[in-house]
């Protein structure tokens, strides 16, 4: 096992490095980024392990202090991420391996580019999750828009890269709001330093300013209704790996931006009454993104505007957790949540790639055709479905019950509304697309020609979203080591 | 974890696991796939042979997993959980040989065959579920593992059908779970109590539990079908027999019903429900329901139809049962649980039997059918006699305790109702009987299959003809030690107070 500062350092620099490697090397790549990929669960479980020792571990790169030196700072919301974010890759990357040719058709064309700017996605996170200042979440915030921006080109072709123009434009509008929000900060305070902004920082005009404007940006790139147009022909445009990747992992960035400024640096700022804004927002992304997956005809479609749907519910933890501290099981609840989403949804573009390649198309309607040929392709999107829905006993469930018990608790039955009809919603919207799999049609049946890692991973991940309910105290566990109300550590 | 609680987990586990196996065989692995199901199923009757054993010899059966804050996973053997959890497991074990053959030969058997699996445990689960959001759980499982089956067929008829059945299921599946996370910010996490688990708080929170209460009975009573939620399970009859079966007898149905028992007893406790004046209007609901699903049974032709109505009427013995203050209604109710289980799925294997055999749907083909498959329809006049309460058979013992709880309550409606449903019951079952026995055959069945010696294929002819002897061994010796009956005494005796 690493260290804490040895594991921070490897998670950055593994897959940086890598990502290099892949450029030079493009014959390469795909096993680069596999062996890389495969070692990153080992120090975020170190990490892990090591904030129940120790709460907060900060390690100063070349062993310079905040203002000058950059900081990697761990807490028990950061180890989560870095978990959540090892637990996805490798199986994202081994079904990546598969559905790019693997070793039958090394570094054709798209693939190529893939391997180092996936290795770059996965850096920029971990980056971000370890950063405890803004200027350098703003840093990280903007490589890993713009890794994501390439990977949504990378399918070529009209609808891909007008879908990927567009995003580009959101992505930069956000950092563009975002900095602006850094400069506000660092004039006001003459610090960027999260710990010391949690400190120092006074309630007043310019600080409330400075929050509005990264709160503003964080929105655009996290998808936050109504700033998501750009995200569900970004997500449904691009390859069945880059889907996943965008909708499991990159989005979440934002949202972990979000509680770090809101709950730690600026928490003079935020009152209760302004807790509720994501709250609705929230709100009517969950039932606006269910009604537009509902009307969808096709699959990716459907999945990524489930996802619109399903970031609302991560916003219901603001509201939510007004004058709580970390510990309150509403917290967990969320960030287990957050991993089940980014599991299942993950699976599920997975899995509809898998369905697009062997019909040549993903229209709705006519799954039936499919459906018996990819059996488990159709499991998994079943499974992945029963989390998204929130059906016990998977993750989804959980963190569903610990919004809506918090929400009984609060006596806020607005909240209880949405995320009972959010989950009947999404139970429509997945049950278009497990009918036609019951639908007998005799006719075309016989075995698919797939390599058996893209349905097995695909698989994989549904069933780790399943079994995760029962590793709901985790989270709880991991926030619990944080500082009770008033900046997070 | 304990040896017991690891007993526990093993009951359910035993299908789970099978089921998991199941669905990854090839289609024609057909010998494989027959053992292993019945090896599961033989393997969980055994463990459940255990657990009888040790709860008579005093052990204590728990196990707990904490899931997540405020959410415990948590098995139990009380009184109660032993009772349904041998019901499901007897009657699943026939129900898996009956499904091998009825399915012989017809596609997707792994897939049908994996679901059963899970069902059955979702089924075993909810009965040894220790507290409330475990047995919310096992029920939106068993939601999930019984629409495949209920779709089986995969015709746009069943499609449809299978909508419905979702669309309900999952609607009252959110309102239970709704009333179970308001519940838990009142009172805490409930665990199953005999005589209630509120304590205080049924005093500071009256109002709300009242209110609570109605919601409880709106998510389980979907599945129970009670009027007027029942809509899915007509619909639901596309499914095929060996579904059919299970979900009246031992699933989907018994599930709602057994959840209302557990709410009554174990949440509320049955003097807070009738202090809280819970129990009256839920008296009136079975009621209503009894007639109802009695008067439609009358009038339909197809076989399965008129036994799902009769389903309908069946199971509301049992809320009736509980919802009369009183220990005889009371052991009236909770026997019926057991008793409706073993008449209706003799019910319900004999149409299989006739349609899968001879191609007979429905009650106007059944002239002399008795002839043709005698051992089938001496099963199922066990079965139909049994319904309407003859005695000695297993219904009759669930009425005559009814009768006499509502009687020593003074609850004169209720012995009408009895009697008006009893007389509809010989109305809708006797005419199928005369015609079945006493009317000559036709010349030709619609779709005659030819097994060999036997009137049909063997495996499902045994089935039946068990269950059927069970329906007359519980009315037979209802006195004996072991005796569904004698078990719901002893329950009963530990729900009341004094």
């Amino acid at each position: 096992m690493p260290g804490p500062s040895e594991a921070m350092l490897i998670l950055v620099f593994l897959p940086l490095l890598s990502a290099a490697l892949a450029f030079l090397f493009p014959r390469l790549a795909g096993r680069i980024t596999l062996v890389s990929v495969a070692f990153l669960p080992v120090p975020a479980l170190a990490l892990v392990l090591a904030v129940f020792e120790e709460p907060v571990m900060v390690h100063r790169i070349g062993g310079w202090d905040a203002p000058l030196g950059i900081n990697f700072r761990v807490d028990g919301l950061s180890a989560w991420m870095l978990l959540v974010v090892a637990l996805v890759a490798p199986l994202l990357t081994l079904y990546a391996w598969n559905y790019f040719g693997g070793e039958t058709k090394p570094s054709a064309g798209k693939s190529q580019s893939f391997w180092p700017l996936w290795l770059f996605i996965m850096a920029s996170l971990n980056a971000m999750f370890l950063s405890a200042d803004i200027f350098n979440l703003y840093i990280t915030l903007e490589l890993n828009g713009m890794a994501a921006v390439a990977l949504v080109a990378l399918a070529g072709g009209r609808d891909a890269l007008q879908a990927a123009w567009r995003y580009l434009m959101v992505s930069l509008a956000g950092s563009l709001f975002f900095l602006m929000g850094v400069a506000l900060t660092y004039g006001a305070c003459g610090s960027v330093d999260l710990p010391t902004l949690a400190r120092t920082l006074e309630a007043g005009p310019s600080a409330t300013a400075a929050l509005a404007l990264m709160t503003a940006g964080l929105m655009m790139k996290g998808a936050l209704f109504p700033m998501h147009f750009w995200l569900p022909s970004a997500h449904s445009s691009a390859p069945a790996p880059v889907s996943g990747a965008l909708s499991a992992l990159v989005v979440k960035g934002s949202f972990y931006l979000l509680l770090r400024l809101w709950f730690e640096a600026f928490d003079v700022v935020v009152t209760d009454a302004a807790l509720v804004v994501p709250g609705i927002l929230g709100a009517a992304a969950i039932l606006w993104g269910s009604v537009q997956a509902l009307v969808q005809a096709r699959l990716k479609l459907l999945i990524a505007y489930s996802t619109v749907a399903q970031l609302g519910y991560l916003f219901l933890l603001f509201p939510l957790s007004a004058g709580t501290a970390q510990s309150d099981p509403v917290w967990g609840g969320a960030l287990l949540f957050l991993l089940s989403h980014a599991t299942a949804k993950a699976a599920m573009f997975m899995a509809a790639g898998n369905i697009l390649r062997v019909a040549g198309h993903d229209r709705i309607r006519d799954l039936d055709s499919v459906a018996h040929v990819l059996p488990v392709s159709v499991f998994a999107i079943g499974l992945a479905g029963v989390s998204l829905v929130g059906l016990p006993p998977s993750a989804g469930f959980v963190g569903k019950w610990q919004l809506l018990t918090a929400s009984l608790a609060r006596g806020e039955w607005w909240w209880v509304a949405v995320l009972l009809s959010g989950s009947l919603l999404a139970a429509a919207y997945i049950m278009r697309v497990l009918i036609p799999a019951f639908t007998r049609r005799p006719e075309r049946r016989g075995e698919a020609i797939l390599p058996r890692p893209l349905e097995w991973s695909a698989f994989g991940l549904a069933a780790v979203s399943v079994a995760l309910g029962f590793a709901g105290d985790l989270p709880a566990l991991l926030l619990a080591t944080m500082n009770e109300r008033g900046g997070m550590p | 974890m304990t040896l017991e609680g690891a007993l526990l987990l093993a009951i359910v586990l035993s299908s789970f696991m099978t089921g998991s196996i199941v669905f990854f065989l090839r289609e024609e692995s057909h010998r494989l796939r027959t053992w292993l199901n019945l090896l599961g199923a033989g393997l969980k009757m055994v463990l459940v042979l255990g657990l009888l054993a040790g709860v008579w010899s005093g052990h204590e059966y728990r196990l707990s997993i904490s899931m997540a804050p405020g959410i415990e996973f948590m098995l139990a053997a009380d009184a109660n959980a032993v009772m349904f959890v041998t019901l499901s497991t007897v009657l699943w074990f026939f129900t898996t040989l009956y499904a091998v053959g009825y399915l012989e030969g017809s596609p997707y058997r792994s897939r049908f065959f994996g679901f059963f699996s899970m069902c059955v445990s979702a089924t075993t689960g909810l009965a040894l579920s220790g507290n409330l959001i475990t047995f919310l759980i096992f029920y939106e499982l068993l939601t999930i593992s019984t629409f495949p089956l209920v779709v089986h067929r995969g015709t746009r008829e069943t499609m449809r059908a299978g909508q419905v059945y979702l669309a309900y299921t999952l609607g009252g599946g959110a309102v239970l779970l709704l009333a179970v996370a308001w519940l838990q910010s009142i009172a805490g996490p409930v665990t199953f109590t005999e005589q209630g688990a509120l304590g205080e708080v049924v005093a500071s929170h009256a109002a709300s539990l009242q209110i609570l209460f109605w919601l409880f009975i709106a998510g389980l009573g979907v599945k129970s079908a009670l009027v007027p939620l029942h809509g899915w399970l007509p619909k639901a009859m596309v499914a095929p027999a060996p579904v059919s079966s299970l979900l009246h007898a031992v699933a989907v149905v018994k599930a709602g019903a057994f959840g209302i028992v557990r709410l009554v007893y174990d949440v509320y406790g049955i003097e807070t429900a009738r202090d809280l004046a819970l129990l009256q209007p839920l008296a009136y609901l079975a009621g209503a329901t009894i007639v109802y699903g009695s008067v439609k049974a009358l009038f339909q032709d197809e076989l399965k139809k008129r036994l799902a109505y009769s389903t309908v009427s069946q199971v509301s013995y049992i809320v009736l049962g509980t919802a009369i203050f009183g220990p005889l209604a009371s052991i009236g109710g909770i026997v019926h649980l057991v008793h409706q289980g073993i008449m209706k799925i003799t019910l319900f294997f004999g149409a299989g039997n006739y349609a899968e055999t001879l191609g007979i749907h429905r009650v106007s083909e059944m002239n002399g059918v008795g002839r043709r498959m005698p051992w089938t329809t001496a099963a199922f006049t066990v079965g139909a006699f049994g319904m309407i309460g003859v005695p000695p058979l297993a219904g009759y013992i669930s009425k005559f305790y009814l009768q006499q709880g509502a009687v020593a309550t003074g609850a004169d409606w209720v012995a009408v109702v009895l009697g008006a449903s009893s007389l509809l019951n010989a109305a809708y079952f006797l005419p199928i009987l005369y015609r079945a026995w006493f009317l000559p055959p036709p010349v030709r069945w619609p779709e005659e299959h030819d097994f060999g010696s036997w009137e049909t294929h063997w495996m499902l002819l045994l089935p039946p003809l068990v269950t059927a002897s069970l329906v007359i061994g519980a009315g037979m010796f209802a006195e004996a030690p072991f005796s569904p009956l004698a078990w719901a005494r002893f329950i009963t005796s530990r729900e009341y107070a004094q």
